[in-house]
């Protein structure tokens, strides 16, 4: 449980960080919360050469609504999230979703942007992006880009993120009248990650879906976006028909692998069942009731 | 009566007195004292090269790379130990195990190498850098399979062994069973597995071993829960090496967690061992938690073929259970000597057999040893299991509740003490008035309503009972012993001058509060207070010789010692007051802490009194000091019992099974201390959740553990756990000097059943008899999607 | 490779060290500050027997360099008594039986600590959650629960 040595820096600013990404190339790994690199550094799984600590640098840590977005800055934590009164009341498809990652103490560390940027298949927060339809911030040396979250994973711990890029800030659209999120997770136990998860944000227009995004969580190689499933929910009735069709075309979209987690067809049964659970349950949100 | 009523006053504390822990103190502090916080001067570190291979030839260890890092001082290997003949040594069941290899590796994690360096850190960089070749070979790791003729013979080491049958064992009269199951109105057979798990304190196993070349003394710091025992072992297996058992000393200071898991002797100790002999330096050896996940601390692993023959009115007759034990690549069991399989022959459990037979076969696989004897008493776990299941298979065949099918069968309170068909002799018991309580607590004939109306909706609900009897305390020197030494235990009593007193003894608590109950036993026999009673256990230089702690034998056998020395000092003192009052010790009455002349109770002496004077005015012709000494050899192992009751809910949708209540009803007989006797029985209870929804050790066709780490292997966290109810009653032990009997298994032994069974309660209606344990969620879902009810 | 000289203020004191980036910060309280209290249980963030308090947010302190908590403060269970006064969570756990062996329970404390601060009248189900990553095998949590709603009850100091 002792990782190899490494050389530490811990910069003050933004640029600073950058320049050492710069300086170091594929030998230095970005520290903020931790809860990921740590252990895999414990294990020897990962062994970076740098390690650049940004938990020092200020002005990263917020959760505030800017012009039309939900704007998450790098440091903010899950536990921020969790706490979030904003975030429970417009966002609840973010908040059921800080609130299961890890365990209590794990989320006073770990960061939103940590959790996408580090690309695990098994990570929460992407596939509650993709049902967002949400977008990263990417600050280099030539300054930042936005990049949709659609665009952003390419592969297991895989990211279109640079060497030489820090993830500084999520962006979620302000939700339009009629929006309601649920994120439900089956773990074999509190600090598991998902057997399987579904994440879903919908618009609905009196009891008709203007709008849906649908994630999967852990039931492929990279977090998946349930296209063909959101596509069956716009313009259709918000009733039980389109909902179980919708939850079975989700799982049809799955691709799951037997684990020590379950079979593939658990798991594609899961999502079948979860995502017609969230969709009811975006639907109360939606309508006030819950 | 439902619980002890206290003798004497809260000032006093004996018997039945919820006093707090006088250990706390240190605890909740942070000051308590583990095995790796013993800083020595001059100390180095051992970290551990383990084989990811389950079976293989060990072609070549280069040690070069490692050598050359600044701080690493050695590698030591097998052949170095060779030298010494210390490579292999014995194991608790006097089979063999190797601290290194020299030949070949037998299970993945298997220790192969030891790094012994200035720091922990460098001691890890060492391990990173040992570069070891291997030669792949055959791995056996289903042990139907390793037992089939022409399967990879393992123990190559064994001259002339030409199979992986290590013993086989049995019990009862088999052809009288035979003819019972073939004259049977009724006959269940029904296959159960009990996978293997593992113990998983918080704390994880090691020790800090320092010999001194001058006086050439050897201490050691470890957790273990037995210290006199390895104390012995150790002079034995290594007297050729100049250790010598009066220069030997075992420290077991507080121990993080025990439950059978800190009793074997694990190859990294006599690894230290090794290395501070060698050096002279103190070495410190403490496992990461992957390693004691991989190679420590294994349990269960019971493949049972069990059968059951009656009546069609529930009349229960006879019992045959088939048992194949996995027992990894070497039986380093914790089990008496007589005993293989443990105490697995109580498994005709609370019910009244006519009839009963079991075979046990042990077989050699590549896996690492197991058997340990998981907070189980010895396999009682595995039988309680058994039997509890098919009684509710047996039950729902023909149609009966399972609540009756027990009572009409139970042993009734005028059968006791009761001689069961496989030879033992149950001390006492009250099994009809402990599962009555239980369900007037769960409210069982509502539920069984509820159960019907929710049958109708599709509803998955189900009523789940375990009503087990526990067999504790071992054991009577007549037939108990571990590597030949009998399991007695000790309590050495002093009483000072000023009237408090010091006792120790040769059992060693691991969170059970032995420094607040043995002072409550002392307490109640001398009505000295407890808060003035010192315990000590754990040193081997001071302590009186035991066995130690697991098996829940504390209480039965070291505090039945801890009366027993109590009450000669009574004696003494008896003499003592009478010399002091002018008396014969016939005219005296003893209420707790004094002697008073009958029918003049101004006349008087006080427990303290007598301690003085035996100090400074003891009669003439008597010894002074007030202190005695009492080995105590049980007459009788003891038979605690209790009936516990599960409701679940089962999400059809996601197979996860919701415990709705558990309601557990438990008597230990006599109760020292309530408050300490709840939390051995919610953290029992949870020990028993664990293996029945959440935790598995297992392994592929190559040897690979599948979840080694606490990632997959799933510890429940207060979220998994339910709020345990718990109730009592009381039936003493006859033979107990206090009339205790132990708890701290009891619980551990009876809640997987009740859980299984509750499980397979809701599903029963389905067509489905049975499910193994771990009843996971994926498990309970191909069940139910193959039954279509699935959501 | 660069040994790093940290200041940590730990239980109100400054302390000092030079260390390796690599350390993790409990290796630098157990054997660097020789404090003892702080335990290991495991090596996969899994067990929380390790738990502090960083800047008053409760962590693990296995998953963790010294050298992040450079300038900040650290509360280990140790820092809980003060002039000889238990906390009211030790009392709380004292007074229930919340612990036995005792390993896991200086993590416990401290999130629980951190846990009544933020939450200062927790239901059952809070409790319960708040501890969901500080595992125990001794007691089966029921007295962990009584002991923390037992302090809720004290003053806070």
């Amino acid at each position: 449980m002792i990782p190899a040595s490494f050389e530490y820096s811990s910069p003050k600013t933004l640029s600073e960080a950058i320049s050492l990404l710069q300086q170091h190339g594929a030998d230095a790994k970005i520290l903020s919360g931790g809860q990921s690199l740590i252990p895999l550094m414990k294990l020897r799984m990962a062994a970076p050469k740098h390690v650049v600590d940004i938990n020092g640098i200020a002005g990263l840590s917020y959760i505030k609504e800017d012009g039309g977005f939900l704007t998450i800055g790098a440091l903010t934590r899950e536990a921020d999230v969790d706490a979030s009164e904003l975030v429970r009341t417009r966002y609840p498809l973010l908040a059921d979703t800080a609130g299961v990652i890890g365990d209590p103490l794990v989320r006073n560390q770990a960061t939103v942007a940590g959790n996408l940027a580090h690309a695990d298949p098994a990570n929460d927060h992407p596939a509650t992006m993709l049902a967002f339809g949400a977008s990263v911030v990417a600050t280099g040396p030539k300054g930042t880009r936005t990049i949709a979250i659609s665009d952003f994973f390419t592969g297991i711990f895989t990211t279109t993120l640079e060497p030489d890029e820090i993830l500084t800030e999520i962006r979620i659209p302000m939700p339009q009248a009629g929006s309601g999120g649920a994120y439900l997770k089956v773990e074999r136990k509190v600090g598991d990650f998902a057997a399987a998860a579904v994440a879903v944000q919908i618009r609905l227009d009196g009891d008709t879906f203007k709008d849906a995004g649908i994630g999967l969580t852990n039931v492929g190689p990279m977090p998946i976006k349930a296209a063909r499933a959101e596509a069956a929910l716009r313009g259709k009735a918000a009733n039980n028909g389109t909902i179980v069709e919708a939850a079975r075309i989700a799982a049809e979209e799955a691709e799951p692998a037997d684990d020590l987690r379950g079979s593939a067809d658990y798991k594609r049964s899961l999502v079948r069942v979860l995502t017609a659970r969230a969709l009811r349950l975006a639907i109360a949100r939606a309508k006030g009731e819950h | 009566m439902s619980s002890t009523t206290p003798r004497t006053s809260p000032e006093i504390g004996g018997m039945g007195h919820s006093m707090k822990r006088k250990e706390d103190a240190r605890f909740l502090r942070g000051q308590g004292k583990y095995v790796d916080d013993v800083k020595l001067p001059g100390m180095l570190y051992l970290d551990i090269v383990r084989s990811p291979y389950a079976h293989a030839k060990i072609t070549k260890i280069d040690t070069s790379n490692a050598m050359a890092i600044p701080g690493v001082l050695a590698v030591v290997t097998g052949e170095l130990l060779k030298q010494y003949n210390l490579h292999w040594m014995p194991t608790l069941m006097s089979d063999t195990q190797m601290v290194l290899p020299v030949e070949k590796v037998m299970h993945q994690g298997q220790e192969v190498a030891a790094v012994l360096a200035t720091s922990r850190y460098i001691a890890a960089d060492g391990v990173q850098a040992v570069e070891v070749d291997y030669e792949p070979l055959p791995v056996v790791v289903d042990p139907f399979k390793a037992l089939e003729p022409g399967a990879t013979v393992l123990r190559t080491d064994k001259e002339g062994k030409t199979d992986n049958h290590i013993w086989h064992w049995e019990a009862g009269d088999k052809a009288a069973t035979d003819q019972a199951f073939a004259q049977a109105e009724v006959t269940v057979k029904q296959d159960i597995y009990i996978p293997r798990i593992n113990v998983a304190s918080i704390e994880t196993c090691g020790c800090v071993a320092h010999f001194n070349k001058t006086d050439g003394k050897l201490t050691v710091w470890m957790t273990t829960q037995a210290p006199h025992a390895i104390r012995t072992v150790f002079a034995l297996v290594a007297g050729h090496v100049g250790l010598s058992e009066e220069k030997i000393r075992i420290i077991s200071p507080d121990i993080g967690g025990g439950f059978g898991g800190k009793v074997p002797v694990y190859p990294g100790y006599v690894i230290a061992v090794a290395a501070s002999v060698l050096t002279g330096a103190p070495v410190k050896w403490i496992e990461d938690r992957i390693e004691n996940l991989q190679a420590a601390s294994f349990a269960r692993d019971y493949h049972i073929t069990a059968e059951l023959a009656g009546k069609k009115d529930g009349t229960l007759q006879a019992l045959r259970f088939k048992t194949i034990a996995d027992h990894g690549y070497t039986d380093a069991a914790a089990n008496p000597s007589k005993f293989p399989a443990g105490l697995f022959h109580i498994a005709t459990g609370s019910y009244d057999f006519q009839h009963a037979f079991m075979e046990v076969d042990a077989a050699y696989t590549n896996k690492p040893p197991g058997g340990i004897a998981y907070r189980c008493s010895f396999r009682v776990t595995e039988a309680v299991h058994t039997i509890e299941r098919m009684v509710d298979i047996f039950a729902n065949d023909i149609g009966m509740d399972p609540a009756d099918l027990r009572k009409k069968n139970f042993i009734k309170p005028d059968q006791f003490p009761y001689k069961s068909q496989f030879g033992f002799e149950y001390d006492s018991g009250n099994y009809i008035g402990a599962l009555d309580l239980a369900m007037k607590r769960i409210g069982y004939d509502e539920l069984r309503k509820e159960q019907a109306e929710k049958r109708k909706k599709g509803e998955l609900m189900g009523i789940g009972i375990s009503s087990f009897t526990e067999i504790v305390g071992a054991g009577p020197s007549k037939h108990y012993d571990i590597l030949g030494i009998k399991m007695f235990d000790s309590c050495e009593l002093r009483i000072h001058p000023t009237g408090k007193a010091i006792a120790r003894f040769g059992t060693k608590s691991q969170g059970q509060g032995h420094e607040t109950t043995y002072a409550q036993i002392i307490a109640e026999e001398l009505g000295i207070p407890a808060e003035h009673v010192a315990v000590e256990e754990g040193d081997t230089d001071t302590a009186p010789y035991g066995l130690g702690t697991y098996a829940s034998r504390s209480t039965p056998v070291a505090g039945a010692a801890g009366a027993m020395a109590a009450r000669k000092v009574r004696d003494k003192a008896r003499k003592i007051a009478a010399y002091l009052l002018e008396v014969s010790e016939e005219d005296l009455d003893w209420e707790p802490g004094k002697f008073f002349v009958k029918g003049s109770p101004s006349k008087s002496k006080t427990i303290q009194e007598c301690a003085f004077a035996a100090y400074t005015n003891h009669p003439q012709g008597m010894e002074a000091g007030l202190e005695a000494v009492n080995y105590y050899d049980p007459p009788n192992l003891t038979y605690p019992f209790g009936s516990y009751i599960c409701v679940v809910d089962i999400d059809k949708g996601t197979g996860q099974v919701k415990i709705r209540r558990f309601v557990a009803v438990d008597d230990c007989g006599n109760i020292i201390n309530p408050m300490i006797v709840d939390g051995q029985i919610h953290g029992g209870l949870t020990m028993g959740l664990a293996p029945a929804l959440y935790e598995e050790i297992n392994y592929d066709a190559d040897g690979n553990i599948q979840g080694g780490s606490l990632m997959d292997y799933l510890v429940p966290t207060s979220m998994e756990t339910p709020s345990w109810e718990t109730d009592k009653t009381c039936t003493p032990s006859p033979h107990h000097p206090i009339g205790a009997k132990g708890v701290g298994e009891s619980a551990t032994v009876g809640a997987p059943a009740a859980i299984a069974n509750a499980v397979v309660d809701a599903l029963w209606h389905l067509g489905i008899r049975h499910v193994d344990i771990p009843i996971t969620p994926p498990k309970v879902w191909a069940l139910l999607n193959e039954k279509g009810v699935a959501e | 490779m660069t040994m790093h000289k940290i200041t940590v203020n730990v239980n109100g004191t400054p302390r000092e060290g030079e260390v390796e980036p690599r350390l993790l910060l409990v290796h630098f309280l157990r054997e660097d500050l020789s404090m003892t209290g702080t335990h290991i249980g495991c090596d996969t963030t899994s067990c929380g027997a390790c738990t502090v308090l960083l800047n008053g947010k409760a962590i693990k302190s296995c998953t963790a360099f010294a050298v992040q908590a450079d300038g900040r403060e650290v509360m280990t269970v140790e820092g809980l008594e003060k002039d000889g006064k238990l906390d009211r969570i030790q009392e709380g756990f004292h007074q229930e039986h919340g612990l036995q062996c005792g390993f896991c329970t200086p993590g416990m404390m401290m999130t629980s600590y951190a846990l009544l601060k933020s939450n200062p009248s927790p239901s059952e189900h809070d409790i319960r959650w708040g501890i969901s990553g500080n595992l125990c095998r001794c007691t089966g949590y029921v007295n962990i629960v009584k002991a923390i709603q037992y302090a809720a009850q004290k003053p806070a100091e």
